[in-house]
């Protein structure tokens, strides 16, 4: 032991920083999941805090809000992948078909644009441009004839308005990894499926497809994995109360909860409960991608 | 069948010529808007070029102190926080891709299991808030120091290089950080550009770290301060009756240069940093 441990004195030296950063940032966080089991008090410190056992499993469970919130974050984690799984598919197999490099390469270095603007700044732009005094949707639809539209006091609409901001913001990055994956394909395929008298939909078929098809598979498996885990920050910023009813998320529900009211333990109990289910998720996502392709986080 | 074939390209190069512009059009028109006068805002005949021609939104942007303040600090907190992320991811990284290094397989078990399960936005808090970095510069750089995907790929790379160049640097008489500091590092330039850029835009553009970590104005960066003006509404009324005209009008021309004004470091420098980027991103879709 003490010479296994000389031996790699210096690697463990240059590791010690990163070890330090997860015990403490990661891994005592997960340590104080324990207050979901007590009635963590400010003043006594999380050890000396009264156990409470199961009252704020019981406490969600029992809130009328539990199941707005589950349908809430479940139905906007599935609209997202439905309609933004496909989308960079498509959108690849498209530039594919650009067959000037330049044009290409301005196409591509627009469309990746967007992934690198803050989720501030994209919410800002969505609100202000959905704006039913001056925004510029609204400005089309009374030029049409049509009624103004409160946008984002429609509950109704917070999900598609959500779901195409993100099929916005990450459309083009989400390409890269479909187009390294097509120019793997074999080219001699394509001209076998000519002499064949393939046309184009044939070759996108029995070619293309098929080529790719292992990407996709690995790519719709991590994005399942993710159903649950909706970027915070977004949500948070383009919500407001008149929309609750649609757009409360559980981890904006959390943050309501936990920063704002300051009640630390029941938060976290909420916390912990979307943890362990999306944990569950993940984790078997990633068991299928590593038994189906060999492609997994680890 | 010749003229089906040109005519399919024809609608892709439009249809991509459509995308290129959904993209762009935004900025274009935020540009347009914020140098425009508000007389032809109102008007509506604002579209791609600004019309009556002005800077006056940018004078009062530009002329209040908390831009700067903010700025200096979202300058400070992404150079710091970039070289300290740097440092520890890729030193981790490259301890963690020797695999003669004791507990390597437990330690790389460690770490890939937080991509899976955390201790969730409150524990993190109260333990943010135990370390005494609540409100300080250090809440904006530590907690973030590591990024699980950043140390993985990087690991990943650190991995690829030829075992025979730390035997060389070992018969040299170099020890493993030694080996590190002189032969890994200047091999891995490209993946050091790679890395860093991500990290640098992952801080520039954070805004849940400052909302759960910072409370005093002077601290925050451009993204708190950019949420509070344009989306919580407070740009100062004296600002803008200041200028006289419509308030709706000049409240959106201000926010809109506001957000010119904050965006434009990004859309300046992305245009040359972009293949950078997507090497990274290419670099997790090779791993084994």
């Amino acid at each position: 032991m003490a010479r296994a441990f000389r031996r790699s004195k210096y690697l463990w030296l240059l590791f010690l920083p990163c070890l330090v950063y997860y015990l403490l940032f990661k891994y005592a966080p997960m340590f104080g999941l324990v207050i979901t089991f007590k009635n963590y008090n400010v003043f006594k410190g999380i050890w000396a805090s009264d156990w409470v056992g199961l009252k704020y499993y019981r406490m969600f469970f029992s809130n009328p809000d539990f199941w707005v919130l589950m349908k809430n974050t479940v139905l906007l984690g599935v609209y997202k992948l439905v309609f933004g799984f496909p989308a960079p598919i498509i959108l690849a197999l498209l530039m594919n078909e650009i067959k000037n490099a330049v044009f290409k390469k301005w196409v591509q270095t627009f469309s990746y644009l967007p992934h690198f603007i803050s989720n501030v700044i994209v919410a800002s732009m969505v609100i202000m441009f959905l704006s039913p005094t001056g925004g510029i949707v609204n400005k089309l639809i009374t030029a049409f004839g049509g009624s103004p539209v409160n946008f984002m006091m429609e509950p109704g609409l917070f999900r598609p308005i959500y779901v195409i901001s993100e099929i916005w913001q990450h459309i083009g990055w989400e390409t890269i990894i479909y187009l390294a994956a097509l120019t793997a394909v074999d080219p001699q395929l394509y001209e076998a499926a000519g002499i064949d008298g393939a046309g184009r939909w044939r070759k996108l078929w029995h070619v293309t497809l098929p080529g790719i098809a292992p990407t996709i598979m690995i790519v719709l498996i991590l994005n399942i994995g993710k159903v649950l885990e909706i970027g915070f920050e977004k949500v948070f910023l383009m919500y407001n109360p008149a929309v609750y009813s649609t757009a409360d998320i559980i981890s904006t529900y959390v943050y309501r909860v936990g920063m704002e009211q300051g009640n630390f333990s029941y938060a976290s109990a909420i916390d912990l409960f979307m943890g362990v289910i999306s944990f569950i998720f993940i984790f078997s996502a990633n068991y299928f991608s590593r038994r189906l392709g060999g492609t997994s986080l680890w | 069948m010749q003229s089906r074939i040109s005519l399919f390209a024809i609608f892709n190069t439009l249809l991509m010529l459509l995308l290129a512009f959904v993209m762009l059009y935004p900025f274009v028109y935020m540009l347009a808007v914020s140098l425009s006068s508000d007389v032809y805002v109102m008007k509506g005949e604002v579209t791609l070029w600004p019309k009556g021609w002005n800077l006056r939104m940018y004078e009062l942007v530009l002329g209040d102190p908390n831009i700067w303040t903010s700025y200096r600090n979202t300058i400070i907190y992404t150079v710091l926080g970039t070289a300290i992320a740097m440092l520890v991811t890729s030193m981790g990284a490259y301890a963690l891709s020797r695999k003669d290094m004791t507990f390597h397989r437990g330690f790389t078990l460690m770490i890939v299991f937080t991509m899976f399960f955390g201790g969730g936005m409150i524990p993190t808090f109260l333990v943010v808030r135990s370390l005494g970095l609540v409100d300080t510069i250090w809440g904006m750089v530590l907690p973030g120091a590591v990024s699980t995907w950043n140390l993985i790929l990087m690991r990943t790379f650190f991995s690829g290089i030829p075992k025979e160049l730390e035997e060389s640097g070992r018969i040299d008489g170099l020890n493993d950080i030694g080996i590190f500091f002189r032969i890994i590092v200047p091999l891995s330039k490209p993946v050091f550009a790679t890395i860093s850029l991500f990290y640098a835009v992952g801080i520039w553009n954070n805004f849940l770290y400052p909302l759960l970590y910072l409370r005093s104005q002077e601290l925050f960066p451009l993204q708190v301060l950019l949420r509070n003006l344009v989306l919580a509404g407070s740009v100062s009324s004296g600002q803008v009756t200041q200028i006289g005209g419509d308030n709706l009008v000049v409240e959106d021309s201000l926010k809109y240069a506001t957000i010119m004004v904050s965006t434009l470091p990004i859309l300046i420098i992305y245009p040359f940093v972009q293949k950078y980027f997507v090497k990274g991103s290419m670099v997790g879709a090779v791993k084994g």
